[in-house]
């Protein structure tokens, strides 16, 4: 429907440029790198044949008059008014700081992330010791206990999830029977399986797979809940209407993660025994009444101690980083995210280290 | 005048419009047009679907039933090519700025322009984006700024700035001056109307603030019972009997609105 941009040059007189068709943002094409191209002395930009301009032709024309002292002539009334728009809109550019070269830069990307993990262990233990303190204010105040909310909270956290972790538990406990059987035939020792089975899941893997399920199921949820209610200023309101977001969300989710943890971890170590106890019945010929037998035997209850101790830990550990992670997000959407990864792998970390810790101190006073 | 008529130069013309959410009907029977080069207003109670109407013309909504014409073509039953030429010709301004929060503004003015015109070179969308920004009336410094950094004000500034990134001929604004403080709000309604006289625009201008409909619309479309019950200048809606636009224009804020205007006449 309409011309595209051109110019023609006209070097006498110091120079002209005579604009002509359609100087706007469509039918620009190349006007850029040829007006770029032009050489020698322009001192008149005439724009009297143009059929039509926009703030990007403008652009262009002005920042070339500009550039070569130029004076640009022929514009009509609201050509001139859209020019003079544009050309008082010319501000230098400002750029976001240039990145450092790459050696610097890795330097700053460890010294931050050192940094950073000082910061987030200091945070962690603040945000612990603020967890302990509302909850012994409710403790001297049980009327301010969230009963409700805890109720709600062990829906959530512990009855939605006995069906995966059930069906997990299973299935590990077949694949630790079936793989235990195959290396310990070549002993002759198969029924072994039993101890192997029994003692595994109940001392290590039951709680441990538990904590990693419930981190990726609840940690995650926790963070990303406090995190959206940050964002949208509902903390905010509550502490304006004076409840304690501490209380009324954090301590809720702690009690809820610290009691069903263990219950969810002996379930989970229970079924794993059953799933053990099935492989071994249909592959080795133990019969149920001989498995569980053997397994009053050759475990010790002090196995069962050792999850239970260990599981409410891991709990209220998978509860704090994904409150605190939760608390910490600021400004926009893609926080919720990053901060909702972060506290599931800072809780999976965390509960490994633990567990590690638990175990070599389990064996140093004597129950293993 | 309560039915509105052929208009050979509307921009935007809407017909039997039908748009519904499971039993809840929105609108039944809408009929607008939008004129070539004219500030139009659009008002309505919450909950009378003004939004929604935006979004059916701008094709996030899909209507039950009736049609739209953008640019004298039906915006309802197009292919991807043509969608994205009428998407070149149109800007929007959401009502939260809805500014891509993991890029500066600078970037943000500068995405419509690299999805559509991906020839241009960086230097000349630099330069693009930063006079943009600069008059919208944000400071320079606020190209190299994200989201997050702004004010609810600059953020709507930027927004507009990146609707305006296309050049478009066609503007909608859903409610810009809300959260806006009074000066705020007045230096938008200026910046509309200058960016609107000097790029040409055609605007169609969702707002729930007297003062913007007072200073800068010529002509208003009030929403009520699920329709354009009336389209016009603000004293030609006055003279209409209906109790709603009475209500609304002659209420203790309508009036507080026109006698700003009046005074700023006098001044």
């Amino acid at each position: 429907m309409s011309a595209p941009a051109d110019f023609q040059h006209d070097a006498a007189n110091g120079g002209t440029l005579r604009f002509s068709g359609n100087l706007s943002l469509r039918s620009i094409g190349d006007l850029p790198e040829r007006l770029a191209g032009v050489s020698g002395p322009v001192a008149r930009l005439d724009m009297s044949g143009i059929e039509r301009i926009d703030t990007v032709g403008a652009w262009l024309v002005h920042r070339f008059a500009r550039d070569h002292a130029a004076a640009v002539s022929g514009l009509n009334a609201d050509s001139q008014h859209l020019f003079d728009q544009v050309a008082g809109a010319d501000q230098p550019i400002e750029m976001p700081p240039a990145p450092y070269g790459t050696f610097k830069r890795l330097l700053a990307e460890v010294g931050e992330a050192v940094i950073q993990a000082f910061r987030t262990l200091h945070g962690l233990l603040g945000f612990m010791g603020a967890t302990a303190m509302a909850f012994g204010a409710v403790l001297l105040n049980p009327r301010r206990f969230r009963f409700h909310a805890t109720v709600h909270r062990f829906e959530v956290v512990g009855v939605s999830a006995l069906g995966i972790i059930g069906l997990m538990s299973f299935l590990i406990g077949i694949v630790i029977a079936q793989q235990g059987a195959v290396q310990l035939r070549q002993f002759g020792a198969e029924v072994f399986t039993i101890n192997l089975v029994g003692r595994i899941t109940l001392r290590e893997l039951g709680i441990l797979m538990t904590a990693i399920m419930v981190a990726g199921r609840s940690g995650s949820a926790f963070a990303a809940q406090l995190g959206t209610m940050k964002l949208t200023e509902e903390i905010d309101a509550m502490r304006t209407i004076g409840v304690n977001p501490m209380e009324a969300l954090v301590l809720p989710r702690v009690i809820a993660a610290v009691l069903m943890l263990p219950l969810l971890g002996f379930y989970a170590s229970v079924v794993a025994i059953i799933g053990g106890g099935l492989l071994c019945w249909i592959s080795l010929d133990i019969p149920p009444i001989t498995f569980v037998q053997r397994i009053r035997e050759v475990v010790p209850i002090t196995d069962l101690y050792v999850g239970l101790v260990k599981a409410p830990v891991f709990g209220a550990i998978i509860a704090i980083a994904g409150c605190y992670q939760g608390m910490q997000v600021e400004g926009d959407a893609e926080q919720v995210g990053t901060r909702t990864t972060t506290a599931v792998v800072q809780a999976i970390f965390l509960v490994i280290v633990l567990d590690a810790f638990f175990a070599v101190f389990f064996t140093e006073v004597g129950w293993n | 005048m309560t039915a509105p008529t052929f208009d050979g130069n509307a921009v935007i013309r809407v017909r039997g419009l039908r748009n519904s959410f499971g039993d809840q009907v929105v609108h039944d029977g809408l009929d607008l047009d939008v004129r070539q080069g004219e500030i139009l207003g659009v008002v309505g109670g919450s909950g009378t679907g003004k939004s929604v109407l935006m979004r059916s013309i701008i094709g996030l909504q899909e209507p039950d039933t009736g049609t739209v014409e953008v640019f004298g073509e039906d915006a309802l039953d197009v292919d991807e090519a043509e969608a994205i030429e009428m998407r070149k010709r149109w800007g929007v301004l959401f009502q939260g700025g809805a500014l891509f929060s993991t890029l500066t503004v600078a970037e943000n003015v500068q995405v419509p322009l690299k999805e559509f015109y991906p020839a241009l070179d960086q230097a000349l969308l630099d330069e693009i984006s930063a006079y943009k920004v600069v008059m919208t009336g944000l400071p320079s410094n606020a190209g190299p700024k994200y989201p997050a950094e702004l004010s609810g004000g600059m953020k709507k500034r930027a927004g507009l700035a990146r609707s305006l990134a296309l050049d478009p001929e066609l503007l909608f604004l859903d409610e810009p001056t809300a959260g806006l403080d009074p000066i705020g709000a007045a230096a938008f309604d200026e910046l509309t109307l200058s960016l609107q006289r000097t790029l040409g625009l055609t605007v169609f201008l969702i707002t729930h603030d007297l003062d913007t409909l007072y200073a800068i619309c010529d002509r208003v479309a009030v929403l009520a019972d699920k329709r354009v019950i009336a389209v016009g200048t603000i004293d030609e809606l006055l003279a209409l009997d209906h109790p709603w636009i009475q209500e609304y224009f002659n209420g203790p804020r309508g009036r507080a609105a026109v006698s700003s205007v009046e005074r700023a006449a006098v001044t």
